[in-house]
């Protein structure tokens, strides 16, 4: 046999995972893997641009077709992001990892980076996330991007409650789980509820002068003596109190 | 493959799957011959891949039908070299789940032509694989390569008979 056909002879098969790894790298494919959380175990998925969406196990597979439509592989993350997953779960804030906020409008995309600011074991109502995107009356937007939010827990949509201070709906799994998370996060939900069965939107302390929303540090902090609660902010306002400049209660 | 082109053109991201299936063996086989390490050259295929596809959205319909995709993949290949590969840091991979078996049947002889191959100087082992094993037009692997039709003749004559010296002193 000559040596030209020998040589053209030297083609095998495709690698086995090349063609996978082609359609992570393009992002033709999202890569998916599982992760503990609060809640139980959770499937994250991701892309080179970051990580795309977060769920519940259970029915994962059909919501995300339903939702993204795009073709998945089962996939370790990048190496240089791989451990700000976890960290970013336990948080509950993205921190260094690259969130992938494309599959929801730049309105959207303005809510849940204003949600991401909300601090662990503190709640905010769906009217301060407006007034920190500068559209206070878009409260009906506001609260449809936050059931929107594709990673929750990373973005802890769990943090914005209703503006009457009830707990309200969530989009992972139901209010069950909200008020399970808000529980392990020390927001003490049964504590808000009661508060809100009482109408009391924010909190003010009569040394400082100052009101806080009622999951607030500051006002938690304080002696329960010095608290006193508001109905209204306008009525805080009328008592000479300011408000805080940490949670910029509105 | 001039289909191909046009399926791209038309949706990249539905065809693209197929150039992989389409090019991929001939891309990597190639590339593994070339570089003789099995690791590096996957990483080449599927970077060069990625870079394809990226550059492709990035070009107009017109631009993407009139393109000969064999010499244009390889023209990213050979721009590629291990200092380029540090992207990767920064993209998924793929796991594993099953144990896939003969995922990797090198062909028969492979080790021998390594060695053989390994005797020739770089632009002879690259001109030689492109021609043969690949199966290029002297071209093509002038426009893949940036050099000379006439420089690449020669390369493929003197490689292949410096293979065939190789040869008769195994005997």
């Amino acid at each position: 046999m000559s040596i030209e056909s020998q040589l053209s002879s030297l083609i095998g098969d495709l690698p086995a995972g090349l063609s996978e790894g082609v359609a992570l790298g393009t992002g033709l494919a999202e890569g998916y893997d599982y992760y503990e959380s609060a809640i139980g175990p959770v499937v994250v998925t991701f892309n080179p641009s970051g990580v795309s969406s977060l769920d519940i196990i259970d029915g994962f597979e059909e919501r995300f077709a339903e939702r993204y439509g795009k073709h998945l592989i089962r996939a370790e993350a990048p190496p240089a992001w791989r451990r700000h997953i976890p960290e970013a779960i336990e948080r509950g804030a993205p921190g260094r990892l690259p969130v992938d906020l494309r599959s929801v409008t730049e309105f959207q995309q303005d809510v849940l980076r204003a949600t991401a600011t909300i601090p662990k074991g503190e709640v905010r109502p769906y009217g301060w996330v407006a007034t920190q995107v500068r559209r206070p009356k878009a409260v009906r937007a506001v609260g449809s991007a936050v059931a929107r939010n594709p990673v929750p827990l990373i973005i802890p949509c769990h943090r914005v409650v209703r503006t009457d201070g009830h707990i309200g709906n969530y989009s992972l799994g139901g209010p069950h789980l909200k008020q399970e998370l808000l529980e392990h996060e020390g927001a003490l939900p049964e504590h808000l509820e009661e508060l809100a069965s009482r109408h009391v939107r924010v909190q003010g302390n009569a040394s400082t002068g100052i009101y806080c929303h009622p999951t607030c540090g500051h006002i938690r902090r304080s002696k329960t003596s010095n608290v006193i609660d508001f109905k209204r902010i306008t009525e805080a306002e009328e008592a000479g109190f300011r408000a805080c400049k940490d949670c910029r209660p509105s | 493959m001039d289909d191909l082109a046009k399926a791209l053109a038309t949706d990249l991201d539905t065809a693209f799957p197929a150039v992989v299936d389409e090019m991929g063996k001939k891309l990597f086989w190639g590339l593994r011959r070339i570089c003789g390490d099995h690791q590096e050259a996957e990483d080449l295929t599927q970077e060069t891949f990625i870079r394809a596809y990226k550059a492709l959205d990035g070009y107009d319909r017109e631009r993407i039908m009139t393109m000969r995709l064999q010499p244009w993949l390889w023209t990213i290949a050979m721009n590629l070299g291990r200092n380029h590969l540090r992207d990767r840091s920064r993209r998924p991979t793929y796991t594993e789940l099953f144990e896939t078996g003969a995922s990797d049947p090198e062909p028969l002889d492979g080790v021998a032509w390594d060695r053989r191959l390994s005797s020739l100087n770089r632009h002879q082992r690259t001109a030689v694989v492109l021609r043969h094993v690949v199966g290029m037009g002297i071209e093509e692997i002038s426009e893949a390569t940036g050099r000379p039709a006439g420089t690449v003749k020669a390369d493929v004559h003197r490689g292949l008979a410096r293979l065939r010296t190789v040869i008769e002193e195994e005997k």
